[in-house]
């Protein structure tokens, strides 16, 4: 076999690729053509997925395109010296890199751990990142972000101290009225969607049953994927019966997979949305702990909604998970159905909620940002933001518009 | 906060920093520069044949949930009971690949083993078990292994052309045990005999030297039964291991006996809650076995036990991970762990903060027990000598 360099890469050779996707990377063939084969296919896995992108990952792969169309060949060499200093495996150079970009990074993740080159790979990586941010800065949000975690719903009482990672950054609120405080959280966010109608804005993602919310708020529930959740367990364990199958041929198997492999449509009267039907199954498929715990869903599809939508306005709602259960009561051929875990919920959802914020504030907008968390049906809450000195604590009655400032 | 431009080396200096200057205020540890040698720490231990036990502190936990201020109180039994007895190192580095059975098998090899962490192979440089029992001449009853998961049904010998088949540990998989006795289970045993927390689906197939049902009654002295009614008593797999390893303490009384708890990776799955549980119970399971060494006259006074972890787990701070769920970064917080030693010739209440790599443990042992871990990549460390 021939093995095929960057240099020798053809427009046709992306009439694989969904149409939007193929027309950006035939645009820029000259830039890709540039480019080492240690790089190319981590950007070619974002191009390959440019039809179900969000708005503000659209915009990002278009402008790292030209950035890179327009460097000089001194330009090229400089910003990408430490990728063309590692090695490959020809095993990598053989694989079909441009039709499979996300297999190719998957197995170089191997490879530089393997060969000792990941600090290398790394270095590389942060450096091109680093550069490109500079060149090509990222948007700002139009009006601060705000950010909104709910958690411990189903606890009557807990007593150890709750929001310790949040509360240094912001103040600690421990006489906040509860009455309505989920809907008057979701009010809020819908007001923000009314005012600023950005597409993938402004977002909704509960760990349980969602409650009513304006139709404005890009929503995701647990319960609502429920029978993605199921058609998705049974084909993994269907798959791993089968002889020779192993972890990584079942990574790719579900890096294959379609919305509609695991019955994902849209809801009755609803229009159908390509990019959130990937998007929820990119959540279920590409992450470890989403399709059993519902903290777990809700605290990654937070992650991923802030890193890839960058939305102005989130509110997660983590509900109890199922119980782990514990390996006498397995034995016992206890049959009960699995119970809810309310109290290691909390906890989870008090870790996830510090996530939120950290994710939050990996964004463009940090400084001007706001974050509340909040323990729902309880006077406990932590607010974050311009408007709250950190390490505080306030002992006065507080409603939620408070909160939100 | 680390300085986000610092170099790895220098992460993880400032980590081992961090970590003794915790122990030094929580525990009263001594920094361990300050210390002479001390003969007669080391004499005691040639009065009996010595044994080693050595447990990995199991599925990497991180700084923040165990040795910071804010992690201390999951793990009071090693900073009250454990670390005042022990000498710590407090940069212990793994540059190798971070998955737990690539991991696990270069700590036992002394050598960065680079196979696929899934895969059913034998590491390819020789084990700690083959140096041994080679070198020493010692039968196989005298190193065992007890292990979490069929993918380290191999880690007991290498593939080594002038070591392998016949020179390792036997093998012992409780989980796979606890399987064969309740042949299979059905749906009920489903979290139980998931065999990692990695790839939860995916269980390897069985072929190695591992321990089989059968032999629970001729050598642990343990009928099927009393195993079941047991496991009954039990709420995790480590719980399992340990159990196992009292047993084969009690009824074999091996030389070298390698336990690797498992019960933290449950972090995979995202509940940090259930990360949090796992530390505390893997706590609590370290400081039974040390009961268990200083009581079992077997063990008592003649046994230096080992207590490390395979790797950490990711940092909040890196973007590319997901914090505590996960341990693929490969950054500073993931590859600086610890390593606690104590018993039988080793010091008490001593902190180094000097480096150290996982890879130095096999050619320890070897330099105490008296073998030659010859390929090894690691060196001896003086302190513990």
């Amino acid at each position: 076999m021939i093995v095929m360099q960057p240099t020798d890469l053809k427009p046709e050779q992306f009439n694989g690729y969904p149409p939007e996707a193929r027309k950006l990377a035939a645009n820029y063939i000259g830039a890709l053509q540039r480019l080492p084969l240690s790089f190319l296919p981590s950007l070619l896995r974002e191009v390959i997925e440019y039809d179900f992108k969000f708005p503000v990952e659209r915009r990002a792969v278009e402008k790292e395109l030209a950035n890179l169309a327009s460097l000089s060949p001194e330009q090229l060499k400089d910003w990408f010296q430490g990728f063309v200093q590692i090695h490959l495996s020809s095993q990598l150079e053989n694989s079909d890199w441009v039709n499979a970009p996300a297999q190719f990074v998957e197995q170089l993740s191997a490879h530089l751990w393997s060969t000792h080159q990941l600090d290398a790979f790394r270095a590389a990586a942060v450096g091109y990142a680093e550069r490109l941010r500079a060149a090509a800065p990222p948007e700002p949000p139009p009006i601060p972000r705000l950010g909104i975690a709910i958690v411990g719903q189903g606890v009557a009482a807990y007593d150890a101290p709750l929001f310790r990672k949040l509360r240094p950054n912001g103040a600690y609120f421990n006489h906040v009225e509860p009455e309505n405080g989920l809907a008057m959280l979701l009010d809020a966010v819908a007001a923000r969607a009314k005012a600023h109608p950005v597409p993938y804005a402004h977002w909704y993602i509960d760990g349980g049953q969602e409650a009513r919310h304006a139709p404005a708020l890009t929503c995701v529930s647990y319960a609502a994927l429920q029978p993605a959740r199921a058609a998705l367990t049974a084909k993994m364990r269907a798959e791993i019966e089968r002889p020779g199958m192993g972890p990584e041929a079942l990574r790719t198997l579900m890096a294959r997979m379609r919305p509609e492999d695991l019955g994902m449509s849209a809801a009755q009267g609803k229009a159908s949305d390509p990019v959130m039907e990937r998007f929820q199954l990119k959540v279920l498929t590409e992450s470890s702990g989403t399709q059993i715990f519902a903290t777990t869903f809700a605290q990654w599809t937070a992650r991923e909604a802030l890193r890839r939508a960058q939305p102005l306005t989130l509110l997660v709602r983590f509900a109890p998970r199922q119980r782990q259960r514990p390996m006498n009561e397995m034995i016992s051929k206890d049959t009960k159905p699995a119970e809810l875990d309310p109290v290691g919920s909390l906890v989870d959802g008090d870790f996830g909620a510090y996530y939120n914020w950290l994710n939050q504030q990996r964004l463009p907008g940090a400084e001007q940002s706001s974050f509340v968390a909040w323990f729902e049906g309880h006077n406990e809450a932590v607010a974050i933001g311009p408007a709250w000195p950190r390490g505080t604590q306030s002992n006065n009655v507080t409603d939620m518009k408070q909160l939100l400032g | 906060m680390i300085d986000r431009a610092s170099t790895p080396a220098e992460l993880a200096r400032h980590l081992a920093f961090t970590r003794r200057d915790f122990l030094r205020s929580a525990a009263g540890v001594a920094l361990g520069s300050t210390l002479l040698h001390s003969p007669i720490a080391l004499a005691g231990a040639a009065m009996k044949r010595r044994k080693v036990v050595v447990i990995t502190f199991g599925g990497g936990a991180r700084d923040q949930e165990t040795f910071a201020p804010e992690g201390q109180e999951n793990i009071p039994h090693l900073m009250r009971e454990m670390i005042p007895q022990s000498t710590f190192f407090s940069q212990v580095v793994n540059r190798g690949i971070l998955g737990h059975y690539v991991a696990t098998a270069s700590l036992a090899t002394g050598a960065y083993e680079t196979f696929n962490n899934f895969a059913a192979v034998s590491p390819e440089n020789p084990t700690v078990f083959e140096y041994f029992r080679k070198d020493l001449h010692r039968p196989a009853s005298d190193a065992w292994v007890i292990a979490p998961s069929n993918g380290f049904n191999r880690i007991g010998e290498s593939s080594h052309r002038s070591y392998g088949p016949g020179l390792g540990a036997r093998v012992i998989l409780p989980k796979h045990l606890l399987t064969a006795a309740t042949s299979g289970g059905g749906s009920d045993y489903a979290h139980l005999l998931r065999d990692n927390y990695e790839t939860p689906f995916y269980t390897p197939e069985l072929a190695g030297n591992q321990f089989e049902l059968q032999q629970l009654a001729i050598m642990l002295k343990l009928s099927v039964d009393d195993f079941k009614a047991h496991a009954l008593t039990l709420s995790s797999p480590d719980e399992l291991s340990v159990y196992i390893a009292r047993q084969l303490m009690r009824q074999v009384a091996p030389s070298l006996l390698w336990i690797t708890m498992h019960d933290i990776d449950i972090a995979h799955a995202g509940a940090y809650s259930l990360y949090i549980d796992g530390i505390r119970r893997t706590d609590r399971l370290c400081a039974d076995l040390w009961k268990t060494i200083q009581t079992e006259p077997e063990y008592a006074a003649n046994t230096t036990l080992f207590i490390l972890p395979d790797f950490g787990r990711d940092s909040d701070e890196d973007a590319g991970g997901n914090g505590f769920q996960h341990h693929r970064t490969g950054d500073a917080l993931s590859r600086t762990t610890w390593m606690m030693a104590m018993g039988a010739g080793v010091r008490e209440g001593v902190v180094y903060d000097r480096p150290a790599e996982s890879t130095d443990l096999v050619p320890t042992l070897g330099s105490m027990l008296g073998f030659s871990a010859s390929l090894s990549q690691g060196k001896p460390i003086p302190e513990l000598l």
